[in-house]
């Protein structure tokens, strides 16, 4: 499984990074952590011309905290986000999230870019993009543009990105400290991809009911999904037992998951659910 | 294409050329004939080709050898001693923690890298973390026994050491 | 001769470890020679058709690649692989031919050898190369088709093997009970951790092949590659390096075992090959495949009357060394250590357009295992009888050994259980297991999980012969070597084997300077290691060897002290003691190195004997199970090492539950392999089964070898898949849920609560 050759090039700079992508007219690739896309190239499914390897661009690999939210550079790899101490609080969903990303050594290489730009349906920082309403920034040599989230996971695999573009930051909007949030994710072993995973958050009224909920899956469509209907049922209602359940049924209602030799239609249906239920019930606890 | 690449493996500087296709496990077991490194599955999921770059542990198949440049790289080569083994290393032998050996290299390296870290985690995290190497011959109890008893070799103060 | 015990039944450390922790082995790819072509093999991506041509020229001219080669290159006719194991007559027109020359079989088969200066401009190759194959309906199931593999051959059906004994007609026509159920077991494989490789040299000048990468028969690996390359046995050595992972998969013949010692020999120069973990997927052995239909018949008191029915197995494309193997065992071991007085069984083996099938640790004996402990909890649960207590009506007593087996044909095979007391081991297991306490929590929910337990027997058979050869040699310096032609594939011979030559030549081990095994140039004929034999007969034939050893010694010594040999006595530690006080160091005795070798010849099996209990907790909304618990107690006889032996059960419990639980080939109806990654091909890993435990009982040595050993290489997984079917089935039973196939994935063990739900 050795790759197909390609050339290689090691910019400095985002502007000579963007300019070698567009000298290639779709045929280059950008190379950042490598875990997924060197698998590619070792099945002989991806051949690109030309491999922009996005390693040394530093400037990419600030975790930016302030009023605008959580900004992650794209080159923030899942080593950091675990480290950084910050996190934890100022966005509890993030870090919970990451803690179910592959394994240790892919966790020291792997990146926030590398995952996003992937877009594999069952990815947990494409989940959480979607949940956070997050947008993400992008450039190419014509010039920068910032995507939201909901528009950017196209189908597995496939992003709004044009060839010539590369991500350079993720943005997940400010977090309420008082804000509930839940997270579950069931694989069939430690690491594995999700076969479904739930995100989701409410923020708590004055009066004990829940508002700007937030659902968000994994795992169970072509990309990642919020569900209307589960936030319609929990926003001004308060979060108990048969709020939960009539969530977790409509969860399993709105999603439309496909076979696959893993699992049947049904099942991911019904395991769609059961996320929703768990990460509520975590979050009302 | 032939690029340059320089790099420091095991305490040595290293200057040689390579094709950019070259993953760093190849590097290493070809090139610079450092075989201890294994490759067992060429896509990122068995862990046998573990190395450290700059301290962390990578999958060596997942980088390629250029990606290496200007980093400093350990292998198994460089965790291990002619005249003794290594606390990690004897733990392994007396808990029996191998048997085919195939997966022992990526198991030690891994291992190393996280007991340098975190010299008091306990089971649970052991094997969190080594649930990224696979193992088909010793049914990993006596992997995760042997690390947990390596553990008082690297809370000393001034580390394992020999 | 008794060896006295001072390295048997010790935990010592093992030898191998010194090189291993330090990443010294010396696997196959670690190799290289100079001058060295890298191949790769064209395969199918068809599982069914005819070839209409191949063309390779553009894949010829392309820079650094050297040579393609396809069957035409090979000759007419293409060498076939034979059989090792039972090679009936009705089972060669289904052997496999080293490459592809009319038809295309399977996925994965070879059409084309390419060689290059490098593994990835060999690769790239491959593209170059065009191949027009003539689809053909697949064949993926076992029978229910028209489309015939081998148009010579009138069916898929390469045989049926029937297990016979007393009169199960009569049993079932008066039987007062009887329960029929199907069960199936799914395709699943080896896969040890390094995948395969090859690399030949030939030595024109003084006409000699060598070949690495050998494993597991590398002797007779030798004989098949002598007759099919046209080459004297003598000028071919095989060799054994360090080898990572065999469990029955590795080291068989297959077709690149000759494809690349003839690519070397054609173009006079060393050619490497090395598997990629893709193409193992699709290429080394699969097994297990199989489903069956079966009748118990019991009185009302759960004694059991008799067995029959009939049970199939999925072969794949070709019949391989050792593929009937497999068929035999589910139904010559279906009974187990239970008294079963009377059965008829059959079991086909039919051909299907799927990578072929060969033995994987306890071959047909896990899968017979999972169909007969799921119809006991079934039929335990009918009759109102303790599970426990089921089996223990229905072990066989030592008073009644040895026991027959069913007799099996054709090869009328039989066979006996000769020793054990299988009650003492199902007694530790429930003890170990606290089943007394924990029954309580059987079938209930707690926390939201439902508990289950369980528990099966079992036995191991081992030491297959007929024979094995050592041979010992005194170093100048007073060491010894130790040359064996039983193979390693991890499991620790070389320690082991150092124990038992030190103990029998009354040495320390630092006194046993190398254990040498596998390699054909070692020692004059020998035999491997499958079917967990190596510690018997390798062991046991050094026994021999060391006995033979001392009397040499003896009457170099006697020359020396100009006595008769029987006048000298051979003193612990290496000291040959004469009449009249006289002495001499071995060492002194030594010359250029004195040697001797050692036989034993063995038609017998030994019998390993057990049992394993399983507590699960299984969640009901995901199907997933915790085993919280897991006991495995086996007899192994006098146990060389319990620190490695302890370690072959836990390892072999394992796999076992990743054919449980994880692992799964799957095919498409087309016959193409949808699972060609490590990322869908599932397989335990560390935080999967945290809790395992294994006691080794070592108190019914074997009446076979001189050792009294067992081999304990495979009785770990033996029981696995009933224990845990049961486990789920007994967790579950307030839904109904009765598992009749593997593996018990979440979503499986959730579509088995479904009817219960709605």
């Amino acid at each position: 499984m050795k790759s197909p050759a390609f050339d290689y090039a090691c910019p400095t700079t985002l502007v000579e990074a963007v300019s070698l992508l567009a000298s290639c007219k779709g045929e280059a690739r950008a190379l950042a952590g490598g875990q997924s896309l060197v698998p590619m190239l070792a099945f002989r499914i991806a051949a690109p011309t030309l491999l922009v390897d996005l390693n040394k661009l530093i400037e990419l690999r600030y975790i930016k905290i302030d009023n605008d939210g959580v900004r992650l550079g794209a080159m923030v790899r899942w080593r950091q986000i675990e480290n950084d101490v910050r996190l934890v609080r100022t966005h509890p969903l993030l870090v919970a999230a990451v803690k179910h990303v592959a394994h240790y050594q892919i966790r020291n290489r792997g990146t926030v870019g590398g995952s996003l730009a992937h877009a594999d349906p069952a990815a947990e920082l494409s989940g959480i993009a979607v949940t956070c309403e997050a947008e993400i920034t992008a450039i190419s040599a014509a010039g920068q543009r910032v995507i939201r989230a909901t528009d950017f996971f196209l189908g597995p695999l496939t992003t709004a990105l044009t060839p010539e573009e590369i991500i350079v930051e993720l943005r997940l909007p400010p977090w309420p400290t008082q804000r509930r949030w839940g997270f579950e994710e069931f694989a069939r072993r430690r690491g594995d991809f999700a076969m479904a995973a739930a995100a989701l958050y409410y923020d708590t009224r004055p009066d004990g009911k829940a508002s700007n909920a937030h659902v968000g899956v994994m795992g169970v469509g072509d990309r990642p999904q919020r569900l209307a209907e589960v936030e319609a049922i929990l926003n001004g209602s308060v979060i108990e037992p048969e709020t939960i359940a009539a969530a977790e049924r409509a969860a399993a209602a709105a999603v439309n998951p496909s076979e696959d030799i893993h699992a049947s239609a049904a099942y991911r249906r019904a395991l769609a659910g059961t996320m929703v239920e768990r990460a509520l019930k975590r979050a009302a606890a | 294409m032939s690029v340059p690449l320089h790099f420091e493996v095991n305490g040595k500087p290293v200057a040689i050329e390579v094709e950019p296709r070259l993953t760093l496990a190849d590097c290493l077991r070809h090139r610079l004939r450092l075989t201890g490194t294994h490759v067992g599955c060429e896509h990122g999921v068995c862990g046998a080709c573990t190395v450290l770059v700059d301290g962390d542990a990578v999958r060596a198949c997942l980088m390629l050898a250029v990606q290496a440049e200007g980093a400093k790289v350990v292998t198994i080569e460089g965790l291990s001693h002619d005249a003794h083994l290594t606390p990690l290393q004897a733990s392994f032998r007396k808990h029996h923690a191998l048997q085919c050996g195939f997966c022992t290299p990526g198991m030690i390296t891994t291992a190393h890298a996280l007991l340098s870290e975190e010299p008091h985690c306990d089971a649970a995290r052991v094997r969190e973390v080594l649930s990224g190497n696979l193992c088909r011959c010793t049914g990993y109890v006596s992997i995760v026994e042997a690390v947990l008893a390596a553990r008082v070799a690297y809370q000393k103060k001034d580390g394992p050491g020999a | 001769m008794k060896p006295n015990n001072a390295l048997i039944g010790s935990p010592i450390e093992r030898l191998e470890d010194l090189r291993f922790t330090r990443g010294r082995g010396e696997y196959v790819d670690d190799l290289t020679r100079v001058g060295l072509l890298h191949a790769t093999i064209l395969r199918s991506s068809v599982a069914h058709g005819r070839i209409r041509s191949i063309d390779a020229d553009a894949a010829r001219i392309l820079p650094h690649v050297h040579s393609v080669f396809t069957a035409a290159d090979i000759g007419n006719p293409v060498p076939i692989i034979p059989m090792r194991l039972h090679p009936l007559p009705e089972l060669q027109p289904f052997e496999q031919p080293v490459m592809a020359y009319d038809k295309v079989r399977y996925v994965g088969e070879p059409i084309a050898i390419v060689l290059a200066e490098s593994a990835a401009i060999a690769e790239d190759a491959l593209a170059a190369i065009a191949v027009d194959i003539e689809p053909l309906p697949a064949v993926t199931g076992c029978g229910g088709s028209d489309e015939r593999l081998f148009d010579a051959h009138g069916t898929n059906l390469a045989l049926t093997y029937t297990a016979a004994k007393g009169d199960a007609a009569a049993a079932f026509a008066d039987a007062p009970y009887t329960r029929r159920e199907k069960f199936a077991v799914q395709r699943h494989t080896a896969l040890p951790m390094e995948p395969r490789g090859v690399m030949a040299e030939w030595d024109t000048a003084r006409g000699r092949l060598t070949v690495w990468g050998a494993a597991k028969v590398p002797f007779f690996n030798r004989r098949i590659l002598a007759r099919q390359i046209g080459l004297p046995e003598a000028s071919i050595e095989l060799v054994e390096n360090d080898v990572g992972g065999g469990f029955g998969a590795r080291g068989e013949f297959y077709p690149e075992d000759f494809l690349i010692p003839f690519a070397a020999r054609r173009v006079g120069r060393p050619v490497k090959w090395i598997e990629d973990r893709r193409e193992h997927l699709m290429a080394i052995n699969h097994a297990r495949e199989s489903e069956c239909d079966i009748e118990i018949a019991c009185s009302r008191d759960g004694t059991i009357l008799a067995l029959r029915g009939h049970a199939a197995t999925n072969m794949g494309a070709y019949l391989r060394t050792n593929g009937a193997v497999g068929a035999r065992n589910i139904v010559q071991f279906m009974s187990g250590p239970y008294r079963v007085p009377n059965i008829d069984l059959t079991v086909s083996m039919w051909m299907t357009n799927k990578t072929p099938v060969g033995t994987y640790r306890g071959p047909g004996r896990f899968e017979t295992d999972f169909f007969r402990e799921r119809l006991f909890d079934m039929v335990a649960r009918d009759l109102g009888i303790d599970r426990v207590e089921f089996r223990r009506r229905n072990l066989v007593a030592p008073t009644e050994m040895p026991y027959a087996l069913a007799t099996i044909t054709p090869y009328e095979h039989k066979d006996e259980l000769d020793s054990g007391d299988y009650q003492t081991t199902l007694d530790r297991c429930l003890q170990e297991i606290g089943w007394k306490e924990k029954i309580a929590l059987n079938g209930k929910e707690t926390d939201g999980r439902y508990h289950g337990l369980a528990v099966g027997c079992f036995v191991e058979g081992g030491a297959a012969g007929p024979k094995e050869t050592a041979r010992l040699v005194l170093e100048p310096n007073g060491s010894f070597s130790v040359y064996v032609g039983s193979s390693a594939v991890g499991q620790g011979l070389e320690t082991a084997f150092a124990q038992i030559a030190g103990d029998a030549l009354e040495v320390p081990l630092e006194r046993i300077s190398g254990v040498f095994h596998g390699s054909t140039a070692h020692v004059s004929d020998g035999y491997g290691s499958y079917h967990s034999r190596a510690v018997v007969m390798g062991g046991s034939a050094i026994l021999d060897a060391a006995a033979n050893l001392r009397t040499r010694i003896r009457v170099e010594a006697a020359a020396r002290f100009d006595c008769a040999p029987e006048q000298v006595e051979l003193v612990a530690g290496g000291t040959a003691v004469g009449p009249q006080g006289k002495s001499i160091a071995f060492s002194e005795l030594a010359g250029d190195g004195l040697s001797a070798e050692g036989t034993f010849f063995n038609k017998k099996h030994t019998w390993g004997y057990g049992a394993h209990a399983a507590h699960v907790s299984v969640d009901p909304k995901t199907g997933q199970v915790d085993l919280i618990d897991y006991m495995a107690v086996e007899d192994c006889g006098r146990v060389i090492n319990p620190l490695m032996l302890h370690g072959q059960v836990i390892g072999a419990v394992v796999q076992g539950l990743g054919g449980a639980f994880l692992e799964h080939l799957v095919y498409d109806e087309q016959g193409q392999l949808l699972t060609g990654s490590l990322a869908d091909y599932l397989v335990p890993t560390a935080s999967d089964f945290p809790r395992i435990r294994a006691q080794v009982m070592g108190t019914h040595p074997s009446p076979i070898n001189p050792l009294g050993a067992k081999g304990a290489g495979e009785g770990g997984i033996i029981p696995v898949g009933g224990v845990m079917a049961n486990a789920v089935a007994a967790a579950l039973s307030s839904f109904g849920v009765e598992p009749h196939a593997l593996p018990l994935t979440p979503p499986t063990i959730w579509q088995l609560m479904e009817p219960a739900r709605r």
